[in-house]
């Protein structure tokens, strides 16, 4: 019988061959659209917040923790997961994915415990973002204090 | 009855696969097999208060079903072999505990139904029981959140992704009774082309699948047509276009006879999942629920049943580990 280990040296080839392709275009207007429109929710809110007398840094501020409190509700109501399918990086970039990050990871592990469970793996999805973040603060921190 | 040609298993007194049963979640029973399955589920929690619970609850609820089907007991099973997809196959182990038969804990990742009733054809062949019982169950929030992310992460899933199906399929084996024949078996090696992408599981599969299949074909000397049905586990769409293009390379025609349970569950385009059905659960409620219908009646009376594994933890694909895959063939005659 032939061995399948004699097509190991084409097998990548071939499954490249029948693997189907994301719409690279579809994905990029999805994730501009959806993402654009967060961010024109984002300037509205300021817009609002100032209009009824609030400082440009207040309403900045309450703007985000607005869109973080929308983000948690939409995510706590099985719906952010369906904006992300559809939006990819659209729905994830904005401080909104942020929060959806760590909002389903605790509703997915506080069956396990508040301590062990919640708190232990709150940040399993956004703590890379968290520490390497950090990291370039302090990088760009020292870059900027030398120059 | 014995070993023949490098790994086939055959029988002279075929164990009889004399009931099945088949239970699924909401979406498998919107698929196109949603009347094949006996036990349907209105949510996917099942009144628990997590998934892990749930997919107890739901290889509970399948051998209930399927005991009551067969009008047996507990105590007339004399082992029981099963496994699912959580870590240290524990949805089985809470499934099971309250039925009290001797418990055989399978992992043979998607591969189980495959493993499960080859281990226990085998066991009834060689005389060590007169009735026992395999089967397997996966599910989909369970399985998410233990390989992949939390559920409601807002994540996007690629082209190759595939669905695992929150389903669970159970047979009983014995050595009397009426129904399906267990002719042979060939229980699969673990073959690794080199696959690493863990959101092309049928990339890495379709190569184990190929070789059980040809071994089986070799070592029982028969060829593809002698078949009505060469079916895998949850290679999906792209796995079973890679597994027959590998096939053709090897001189094999399989296009025609082969199909693929991880294909036929879902439908893809209205239920956007991708490259369709994955899971234990995929293979075991197929085959339990549609197949063993189809053999009954008669619309199929030779059937290669392949259930494949991807073997990975998300440990060994961090770590750089490529994705073995395993298949276990099945063949299942009715006179």
């Amino acid at each position: 019988m032939a061995n399948i280990k004699q097509l190991k040296s084409q097998y990548q080839q071939i499954v490249k061959s029948h693997s189907p392709k994301n719409n690279v275009l579809r994905n990029s207007l999805r994730a501009f659209w959806v993402g654009g429109t967060i961010c024109i929710i984002g300037q509205a809110l300021t817009n609002v917040y100032m209009f009824y007398g609030m400082e440009r840094e207040d309403a900045k501020m309450l703007m985000t923790v607005t869109l973080i409190l929308l983000s948690t509700i939409l995510t706590a109501l099985n719906v952010y997961d369906n904006i992300g399918q559809y939006a990819g990086a659209g729905a994830l970039v904005p401080i909104t994915g942020f929060a959806n990050s760590m909002v389903s990871s605790a509703m997915e592990f506080k069956k396990e415990g508040y301590i062990y469970g919640l708190g232990a793996k709150l940040f399993v999805v956004a703590g890379p973002v968290i520490v390497f973040g950090t990291i370039a603060s302090v990088v760009v921190g020292i870059i900027y204090y030398l120059v | 009855m014995g070993h023949i040609g490098k790994q086939t298993i055959t029988f002279d007194n075929p164990p009889i696969i004399t009931c099945a049963y088949a239970s699924a979640g909401p979406k498998e029973v919107q698929g196109p097999l949603g009347e094949y399955f006996d036990n349907k589920l209105q949510d996917e929690l099942l009144g628990e208060d997590s998934w892990e619970k749930a997919e107890s609850k739901l290889i509970r609820q399948t051998v209930q079903g399927l005991l009551s089907k067969a009008n047996k007991t507990p105590q007339d099973i004399k082992y029981l072999f099963a496994g699912d997809l959580q870590n240290q196959v524990i949805a089985s182990t809470f499934g099971l505990l309250d039925f009290n038969i001797p418990f055989f804990g399978l992992y043979g990742a998607c591969s189980t139904m495959g493993e499960s009733m080859c281990l226990a054809a085998m066991t009834v062949a060689g005389g060590m029981a007169d009735l026992v019982m395999a089967g397997t169950s996966s599910h989909y929030c369970a399985a998410e959140k233990q390989f992949r992310f939390p559920l409601e992460y807002g994540g996007q899933r690629t082209m190759t992704q595939q669905w695992t199906a929150t389903a669970s399929g159970f047979v009983l084996i014995g050595n009397s009774g009426t129904g399906p024949k267990i002719q042979a078996v060939t229980p699969g090696k673990m073959v690794d082309l080199g696959i690493k992408d863990t959101f092309n599981m049928g990339a890495a599969m379709a190569p184990a699948a190929i070789d059980t299949i040809l071994t089986h074909l070799e070592d029982t000397n028969q060829k593809p047509s002698d078949f009505d049905a060469i079916v895998t586990g949850d290679l999906g769409n792209c796995g079973l276009d890679i597994a027959v293009d590998i096939a053709n390379k090897l001189g094999t025609d399989l296009s025609g006879v082969i199909n693929d349970c991880g294909k036929l569950i879902y439908d893809d385009a209205a239920e956007d999942t991708h490259c369709g059905g994955s899971g234990c659960g995929c293979s075991g409620s197929v085959f339990a629920g549609y197949f063993y219908s189809q053999l009954i009646k008669r619309n199929i009376k030779k059937l290669l049943l392949v259930p494949t594994g991807a073997l990975m933890s998300p440990g060994s694909t961090q770590q750089g580990h490529t994705i073995p895959g395993v298949a276990h063939a099945v063949s299942i005659v009715i006179d």
